[in-house]
C-alpha cells in the first residue's frame, strides 16, 4: 500500500463528491475549449477569407500629382504621365523583415493597345500569382499560361465580339483567346490580360511594371510595419495598405477573441471556487480520518500529498472529459454559427493546455484546504484522545 | 530500566477566559515491559496524559522523555516520525478508515515507509494472524464485529513494532466476552515484553495490569508501584 492507494480508495468511497467535482471541472473546461476552438476556427476562416479577398498592399510608382478619378470616373482632359517600376527591384521585397507574411506578389504592367481599330487596356500579369490574388475570377475556358495567350474581360469580349479560340492581332502579333472572364463589375471587365513578359514587349515596357499587388497573411501580421518596410526597400514608389477591410476584420476578430477569453477567465474562476468549496467540505468531513493519519505518524507533507493528489486526479479527469466535451460542442456549434464554412482542426496545444490548466486550477484551489488539513493537530482532530 | 520519564508535566487548556488544568506537575517513570493501567473518573486527566505520552499534545510545562528522547524537543515533522516508529495507538472507537479493508488498515502506518508492497503485505498479514484474524483480511470495518475491529486496530498499532503501545479505553464499547478476548490479547503482547499504557475506567481490567495509577483532578492520586500503596502525588 502507498499513499496513492489511499487516494484512490477514498475517491471510490466518496464517488458522489468526486463525480460532482469532475462534472464541475468538465463543464468549465468544455466551455473554455468550445469558446477558444470556435474563436480559432472562425479566425482561421476569416484569415482564409482575407487571403481570398486578394491584395491588401498595393505598390505604385511615386507621383506628385493628385488622383483625379473616383469610383472609376476619370476626369477628362487630365494627362497623366505614367511612370513605371523597374521589375528587377522587386527582389527587394524578399529583404523585408516580415517577408514570411508575404503570401503572393502580383506584378502588373498596364498600357493601351489598338485592337480592331479600338484602343483597349492591356494588362500583363504573372499568371500564377494573379490567379491566386483573384480567386473570385470565373473563367470560361482556361487561364493564360505563357506565350501569346489572352484572357479577355467581359466588356471587351462583348465590344469586340470575341469568343474562345479567336485570334486577335495586336501590334502585328497574333494572340489566341484562351479564356473569357465572367463579368466582375470592376475594371477587370475592360482588360485584355496577357502574360507579363508578352505584355511588356507589346507595350514597349520591357523590364518594367506599372504596379504590384501583394497579398499578406494578415491574421496577425503588422500591415503598417510591412508598408513601411516595403517603402524602405522600394524608394520612389507609393506603398499603400488596403487597411479598411483588414482592420475591420481584425477588429471584429479581436473583439470576439477578447470576449472568449473574458468568458474563459470567468469560468476558470468559478471552477476554482467550486473546487475550493468542495475540497474545504471534504477536509471538514475527513477531519477525524486526518487525525488518525497524523496520530499514526504521517507527516504534514504526507497529508498535503494525499489531498493534492486527489485534487490532481479529479482535475485531470475533469480536464480530459472537458476537452472532449468542448470538442464535441465545437463540432456541433460550428455549422450553426458559420453555415459549415469554418472547419475545426485538432489543436494539440489546446488539448494539452486544457488538461494542464485544469490540473493547475484544481491544485491551486485545493492548496488552502490541503494546507489546512496538514496543519490539523492530531489531538484536535481525534476527539478520542 | 525506565522507558518513559515524565518530569513535572503540567497541561493547561485555555478556552476563552477559562483555564482548565488537566495535568498538574505529573512525574512518572514507566519501566520497559510494564502493562500500566491509568484509571480515574471522567475529567481526571487520563486522556490528556495519554495524549501527552503519545506526542499528540505538548505539555504546557515539563518534559516527556521516551527512550531517552525529549519528544517535545523534536521538530513537528520529527514528532510525526517518532509517533510512527516508537508508538502504537489503539483508540477507543477503533478509528478504522471505513474504505480500507483489514489488511489495508493494518498496512496504513507502513504506507509512508520505504518497504516494498510485498513486505508491507507480509507484515500486515502476519500481524492479523497474530491477533487471530487470518480469514478476515479482506473485510471492510463494517463487515467486522466490534471485537474484530478492535483486533484490527491492535494489529495496526503493532505493525511497526513500536516499543510503546498506548490504548485509550480499548474495551469501552465492547461486551464483556469480547472485552476479555481483547484484554487477553493485550496481556499476551505484554507477556512478550511489550510496554503498554492503557486508559480505562473499568475496574474489571485491573487484574491484567502489573501497575496501576489513579488520576484525580490532574494529579496522580495513587500509584500501585509506590511503597505500601501510598499516594505518590508529585513524586
Amino acid at each position: 500500500m502507498r499513499l496513492e492507494h489511499i487516494v484512490l480508495h477514498n475517491l471510490r468511497r466518496r464517488k458522489g463528491r468526486a463525480i460532482f467535482l469532475v462534472v464541475g471541472l468538465m463543464i468549465g473546461v468544455a466551455t473554455v475549449v468550445t469558446l477558444l476552438s470556435l474563436t480559432d476556427a472562425l479566425g482561421q476562416r476569416a484569415q482564409n477569407e482575407l487571403e481570398n479577398f486578394g491584395a491588401n498592399i498595393v505598390i505604385t510608382p511615386h507621383s506628385d500629382e493628385l488622383a483625379l478619378n473616383y469610383g472609376g470616373i476619370q476626369l477628362g482632359g487630365v494627362n497623366l504621365i505614367a511612370k513605371e517600376i523597374e521589375q528587377a527591384r522587386l527582389v527587394n521585397i524578399d529583404k523585408i523583415p516580415n517577408r514570411r507574411n508575404v503570401a503572393t506578389i502580383g506584378p502588373k504592367v498596364l498600357g493601351a493597345v489598338e485592337v480592331q481599330g479600338q484602343r483597349v487596356m492591356m494588362m500583363g500579369v504573372d499568371p500564377e500569382a494573379e490567379f491566386k490574388l483573384k480567386r473570385w475570377w470565373s473563367i470560361a475556358g482556361r487561364p493564360i499560361k505563357q506565350g501569346y495567350e489572352l484572357l479577355v474581360g467581359d466588356t471587351v469580349a462583348k465590344r469586340l465580339d470575341l469568343e474562345m479560340g479567336d485570334t486577335l492581332q495586336v501590334n502585328d502579333q497574333d494572340y489566341t483567346v484562351v479564356g473569357l472572364l465572367a463579368k466582375t463589375g470592376s475594371q477587370d471587365d475592360q482588360l485584355l490580360i496577357a502574360p507579363l513578359s508578352i505584355a511588356q514587349a507589346a507595350l514597349g515596357k520591357q523590364g518594367q511594371v506599372s504596379m504590384v499587388e501583394i497579398a499578406a497573411l494578415c491574421h496577425d501580421c503588422p500591415v503598417d510595419d510591412m508598408v513601411n518596410q516595403l517603402q524602405q526597400v522600394l524608394p520612389g514608389t507609393e506603398v499603400q495598405a488596403v487597411q479598411q477591410v483588414v482592420k475591420t476584420r481584425m477588429h471584429a476578430l479581436g473583439q470576439f477573441r477578447l470576449f472568449a477569453w473574458g468568458v474563459a477567465v470567468t469560468v476558470v474562476i468559478i471552477g476554482a471556487l467550486l473546487v475550493f468549496v468542495t475540497m474545504m467540505g471534504a477536509i471538514s468531513e475527513r477531519t477525524r480520518e486526518i487525525g488518525i493519519f497524523r496520530a499514526i505518524g504521517y507527516r504534514r507533507r504526507h497529508i498535503l500529498h494525499l489531498v493534492l493528489m486527489e485534487a490532481a486526479i479529479v482535475s485531470a479527469l475533469g480536464g480530459v472529459l472537458g476537452y472532449l466535451t468542448g470538442v464535441a460542442a465545437t463540432l456541433t456549434a460550428l455549422p450553426l454559427l458559420d453555415g459549415g464554412k469554418a472547419s475545426w482542426q485538432w489543436n494539440p496545444t489546446l488539448a494539452v493546455a486544457a488538461v494542464v490548466a485544469a490540473v493547475i486550477v484544481g491544485l491551486l484551489a485545493s492548496l488552502q484546504p490541503a494546507l489546512r488539513a496538514s496543519r490539523l493537530e492530531p489531538s484536535e482532530a481525534l476527539r478520542a484522545l | 530500566m525506565s522507558l518513559i520519564h515524565l518530569n513535572q508535566v503540567t497541561k493547561h487548556y485555555v478556552n476563552g477566559a477559562d483555564c482548565v488544568i488537566a495535568l498538574k506537575d505529573v512525574a512518572l517513570a514507566v519501566d520497559e515491559g510494564t502493562f500500566l493501567g491509568v484509571m480515574g473518573a471522567s475529567g481526571s486527566g487520563k486522556s490528556t496524559l495519554l495524549s501527552v505520552l503519545g506526542c499528540l499534545t505538548g505539555p504546557t510545562s515539563g518534559t516527556v522523555n521516551i527512550d531517552d528522547i525529549d519528544v517535545y524537543g523534536l521538530p513537528q515533522e520529527k514528532q510525526a516520525d517518532f509517533r510512527r516508529e516508537y508508538l502504537g495507538f489503539i483508540f477507543q472507537s477503533h478509528n478504522l478508515i471505513p474504505y480500507l479493508n483489514a489488511l489495508e488498515s493494518v498496512m496504513l502506518p507502513l504506507a509512508v515507509s520505504n518497504l516494498s508492497t510485498a513486505e508491507k503485505r507480509q507484515r500486515a498479514g502476519d500481524m492479523l494472524e497474530r491477533v487471530g484474524l487470518p480469514d478476515r483480511m479482506l473485510h471492510l470495518p463494517q463487515q467486522l464485529s466490534g471485537g474484530e475491529q478492535e483486533r484490527v486496530a491492535i494489529a495496526r498499532s503493532l505493525v511497526n513494532n513500536p516499543p510503546l503501545l498506548l490504548a485509550d479505553e480499548p474495551t469501552g464499547s465492547l461486551d464483556s466476552t469480547t472485552s476479555r478476548q481483547v484484554m487477553t490479547l493485550l496481556s499476551e503482547l505484554h507477556q512478550g515484553g511489550q510496554t503498554i499504557i492503557m486508559v480505562t475506567h473499568n475496574r474489571d481490567n485491573l487484574e491484567w495490569f502489573d501497575r496501576t495509577i489513579y488520576l484525580r483532578d490532574g494529579l496522580i492520586e495513587k500509584d500501585s508501584a509506590a511503597v505500601n500503596g501510598s499516594f505518590s502525588q508529585a513524586v
